[in-house]
């Protein structure tokens, strides 16, 4: 009966949650799922890059800087240019695409730490640029953006269907519902796809991929700028949703609450990066009342709210990585993955038998601590 | 004829250490050739140096009559594919996963055949299976399709990395020390399964440690001293050379 | 004023404490091939810690380079001990893990040590008091300060020192042999876990000095300080050579000549266009060009590989 009805009760319970959501607790957290399902698909995204291809990008928040960016530009009163979001959608899709692959064509060859690296000061590049620039309006960002609208539909006006009047955050809930659906499928059709099996061989063991005959700059780089694509979508749908964009929302700290939310979740699972984004957008919400319990309490807020947030995060973030680096909701392969790791339960040669490698210096490529089955 | 792969004064360098220097050799198409010889005689360098994974400082090697590209995914898809010394199989993938990936360069779907599930992508995934299936058969693992590659055992380890070299069709097979390991049976049955690779048309190249696996084998021996091919012919006149009855086998006997 | 001879000595300023911090990176990575994210933390709290020793000593009075020397006395050890800390609970239980798992501690170190920092010292920028001589000495048309002048010193003081350590002493050479090859080192008898734990330590020690020096010239410090600095003394490291010690020397004292350089004349030869607000972007720049142009730097050896 279980497995029958799952996907039926599935479909009506996502379909019920706002206006469950909007009695039980008010309109503001209909809000929240809005902004919830944003992160959901900047997560799975970034899980394109972390999770299948094993590329740790510490600047995924650019990507999303520059969707939001673009359609700020290209649909506001600032520039004086409105054009219709099926010209921007795929714009910033491709614009952030672009990016993505402006970065990492120099970089993708070398070691991982180095990548890390650059996307970490890429984003706050990124973010200097648009505090910077007069094109972008500086740190006060742009604002009156048009709101999302397909056709004459306006995301953010109230529309009335069976006598019900619906504001606009049950439009853009069930629109990112949709689109979080779909970027879902894709990953799942990815993962089990020709493409995926190769981004899964690069992040068990570059050099074998590479003798096998897979040209892993190029799958990097095309994870990358899958990565990107999403995080650049993502972001045309917040600025039109927020209805202004500034510099402050594409911080570090945003990238690092995405990198936790697949982290948490679990790397390379769909399930468990969807759960982690759920969760951890949700929860900066739970940190509210502390803020207030302080307040009644010592007249004063001492601990910060948002400091202890991230905190949290980040102390979840070593604890996974040492405690349960497959995360809440593993794959059942990546589980088996990490924990063999450590023990490496592979079968040695016997003794005596010489594992000498030549050692061959290279200035590309994975590190000796990489390459597996070590003398 | 022309031989299949010839290495054309090879060399390779280290710092001041001369790894590789000078190397010649031709392995005719259809045959199995052995490369043998002392630790740090340089037969791994010499791998790497054909499988694209280093440069040589001097000479090249041709491949079937045209000098082999540099990048290592280019040289395999020319038609040389390679096991390892210390075997490095896509660990958490299953074995028959693992062979799969080895089909990637003879295969064309990309993301939007990965997306939208053409016919055409539909029935190159099945093609991709059932070949990889037909190799992990061939390799006599077909039973531990679906087994974590990381679990198998040894031997089984070493046969699942042939049956993911052979999925790329090479024309060259280049095997690190495939008997590293093995007991008695187990090499016994690995050579069976080398004369059943050459039966197909593939040419394997072999550096091995196990002379006698080496001289029952091969149609041709070359022989390493550091860096350098001190012999070179067929296995009953290289085991009568007294440069290589010095070098090697003198010293393997007596130890 | 000769521009080019101020932005110099500028430069070697900045550069000498882009140095110290590089150092560290470059230690830690020489010997568990780790990009040690929290190391531009570790610097914050250094100057974070010496700042609220000063400030309490300023309120009281006193004033003077000793001052300064005891908010380093108490930096030093707070650093060190964080040093170790973060090994030992971020890193070592990850050292057999796949390379992901270690990057994704580090990163969260990092991030927790700033917001750990946000919640004792606040948000805002603190400033340093007013206690330091303002005497400067001319040089052929330019000026250095005495402040300046004892950040050099002290910097080539620590850096001397460190050589000599790794050089010289019986610590340096397991510290070497533990970077060449850990395996062999331990089974030399070499303790890998106390090399290691060491090597967190001194990289700490010199970042807890770096972070005192950052705040006294620039009088002004916050959680967030760390970030930048952190990765342009990354940059320093790579530019020198990640591995090597001179690199790191050498590549922090070059980053902050060209860094100074490039902020003063390129406003003039834009002509305005590209402001100074685009110096940080600049050190990222030259990140990814060596990267892409040297990785292995400029002393640098290029990396061993095991087929």
């Amino acid at each position: 009966m279980k497995s029958r009805y799952l996907p039926l009760l599935l479909v009506v319970g996502i379909a019920a949650l706002p206006f469950v959501t909007d009695i039980a607790l008010g309109r503001s957290w209909v809000r929240l799922l809005d902004f919830a399902l944003l992160y959901a698909m900047l997560a799975l995204g970034l899980n394109i890059v972390v999770g299948y291809a094993g590329l740790l990008d510490l600047g995924y928040v650019a990507f999303y800087a520059v969707g939001a960016y673009s359609y700020a530009m290209l649909a506001s009163p600032h520039i004086g240019i409105h054009l219709p979001l099926y010209v921007l959608l795929p714009t910033g899709a491709l614009l952030a695409a672009a990016f993505g692959a402006l970065l990492g064509a120099p970089t993708l060859g070398l070691r991982g730490d180095y990548l890390a690296i650059v996307t970490m000061g890429f984003g706050e590049i990124i973010r200097i640029f648009l505090r910077n620039l007069s094109i972008t309006n500086g740190p006060a960002g742009i604002d009156l953006i048009d709101p999302i609208a397909i056709g004459g539909f306006s995301f953010s006006a109230s529309h009335t269907l069976f006598g019900f009047t619906l504001p606009g955050i049950y439009n853009y809930y069930f629109l990112f519902v949709g689109l979080t659906t779909l970027i879902l499928l894709m990953s799942k059709r990815l993962e089990g796809s020709r493409i995926g099996r190769a981004w899964a061989a690069i992040r068990e063991d570059e050099i074998a991929a590479k003798a096998m005959g897979l040209n892993t700059k190029n799958l990097k780089l095309l994870a990358f700028a899958m990565g990107a694509t999403f995080g650049g979508i993502s972001g045309v749908l917040f600025a039109g949703f927020q209805g202004f964009v500034s510099p402050e929302s594409f911080t570090m700290n945003e990238s690092v609450m995405i990198l936790c939310m697949v982290v948490l979740g679990g790397m390379g699972h769909l399930r468990g990066v969807l759960l982690g984004a759920l969760l951890l957008a949700i929860l900066p919400e739970a940190f509210r009342p502390l803020a207030q319990l302080q307040q009644s309490a010592f007249d004063q807020v001492y601990l910060d709210p948002a400091n202890l947030r991230m905190l949290l995060f980040a102390v979840a973030l070593i604890a996974v990585m040492i405690l349960r680096p497959e995360g809440l909701w593993p794959s059942p392969v990546r589980k088996r993955e990490l924990h063999d790791k450590e023990g490496d339960d592979r079968p040695l040669p016997p003794s005596g038998q010489p594992t000498g490698s030549d050692s061959v210096p290279g200035h590309t490529g994975v590190s000796a601590a990489d390459a597996g089955g070590v003398a | 004829m022309t031989p299949l792969l010839r290495a054309l004064g090879v060399g390779k360098r280290f710092g001041g250490l001369a790894a590789l220097s000078e190397v010649r050799f031709d392995i005719p198409e259809g045959s199995i050739y052995g490369l043998i010889g002392p630790n740090g005689a340089g037969k791994t360098t010499l791998f790497n140096l054909l499988t694209g994974i280093y440069t040589p400082d001097e000479g090249h090697f041709e491949f079937g009559g045209a000098p082999l590209p540099g990048k290592p995914h280019d040289v395999c898809a020319r038609g040389i594919a390679r096991t390892f010394q210390n075997i490095r199989l896509f660990g958490s993938m299953t074995a028959l996963e693992n062979v799969m990936v080895g089909r990637h360069v003879r295969t064309r779907a990309g993301l939007f055949g990965a997306i939208f599930h053409p016919a055409g992508e539909r029935d190159e995934e099945a093609a991709i299976r059932a070949r990889a299936l037909e190799l992990l058969d061939f390799v006599g693992i077909a039973h531990r399709a679906d087994q974590v590659s990381r679990q198998l055992s040894y031997g089984d380890q070493r046969r699942l990395e042939i049956a993911r070299a052979l999925a790329t069709e090479p024309r060259l097979l280049a095997l690190d020390e495939p008997a590293a390991g093995m007991n008695a049976t187990e090499t016994a049955t690995l050579g069976t399964l080398l004369q059943k690779i050459r039966a197909t048309g593939v040419t394997v190249l072999l550096i091995e440690h196990d002379v006698k696996l080496v001289m029952g084998m091969c149609d041709r021996v070359a022989v390493l001293e550091y860096g350098r091919l001190i012999a070179e012919g067929p296995p009953e006149q290289v085991q009568r050379d007294p440069r290589v009855i010095e070098a090697y086998l003198g010293a393997e006997t007596t130890a | 004023m000769d521009i080019f001879l101020q932005q110099v000595i500028n430069g070697l300023v900045q550069g000498s404490i882009y140095a110290l911090v590089a150092l560290g990176y470059t230690m830690v990575y020489g010997i568990i091939e780790l990009v040690n994210f929290a190391h531009g933390e570790v610097v914050m709290v250094g100057a974070l810690v010496s700042l609220s020793v000063i400030e309490r000593l300023a309120a009281r009075g006193y004033s003077g380079w000793t001052v300064i020397v005891i908010g380093l006395l108490l930096a030093v050890p707070a650093c060190i001990a964080l040093g170790l800390g973060i090994e030992r609970v971020a890193y070592r239980p990850l050292r057999k893990a796949p390379r992901l798992a270690p990057l994704i501690s580090a990163i969260g170190v990092s991030i927790a040590l700033q917001q750990l920092a946000a919640l004792i010292w606040g948000r805002n920028y603190l400033h340093y008091p007013d206690i330091l001589p303002k005497t400067q000495y001319a040089i052929g048309g330019a000026v250095i300060s005495e402040v300046q002048v004892v950040i050099l010193i002290a910097a080539a003081v620590l850096m001397a020192g460190l050589w000599i350590l790794v050089q010289r002493t019986r610590l340096g050479r397991a510290m070497r042999a533990s970077a060449q090859n850990p395996a062999v080192a331990g089974l030399m008898g070499v303790d890998v876990n106390r090399i290691i734990a060491t090597t967190f330590a001194v990289g700490s020690g010199l970042a807890a000095v770096a972070g005192a020096l950052v705040g006294a010239y620039y009088n002004v410090g916050n959680h967030t300080m760390g970030f930048l600095l952190g990765l342009k003394a990354f940059t320093a490291a790579v530019l020198g050579g990640i591995g090597s010690l001179g690199g790191a020397m050498l590549g922090g004292l070059l980053l902050g000549v060209i860094e100074n350089l490039g902020a003063g004349y390129m406003g003039k030869l834009t002509d305005g266009a590209v402001g100074s607000n685009y110096s940080d972007v600049f050190a990222f720049l030259m990140l990814v060009l060596v990267l892409v142009l040297r990785p292995s730097g400029l002393l640098g050896e290029r990396g061993i590989e095991k087929v």
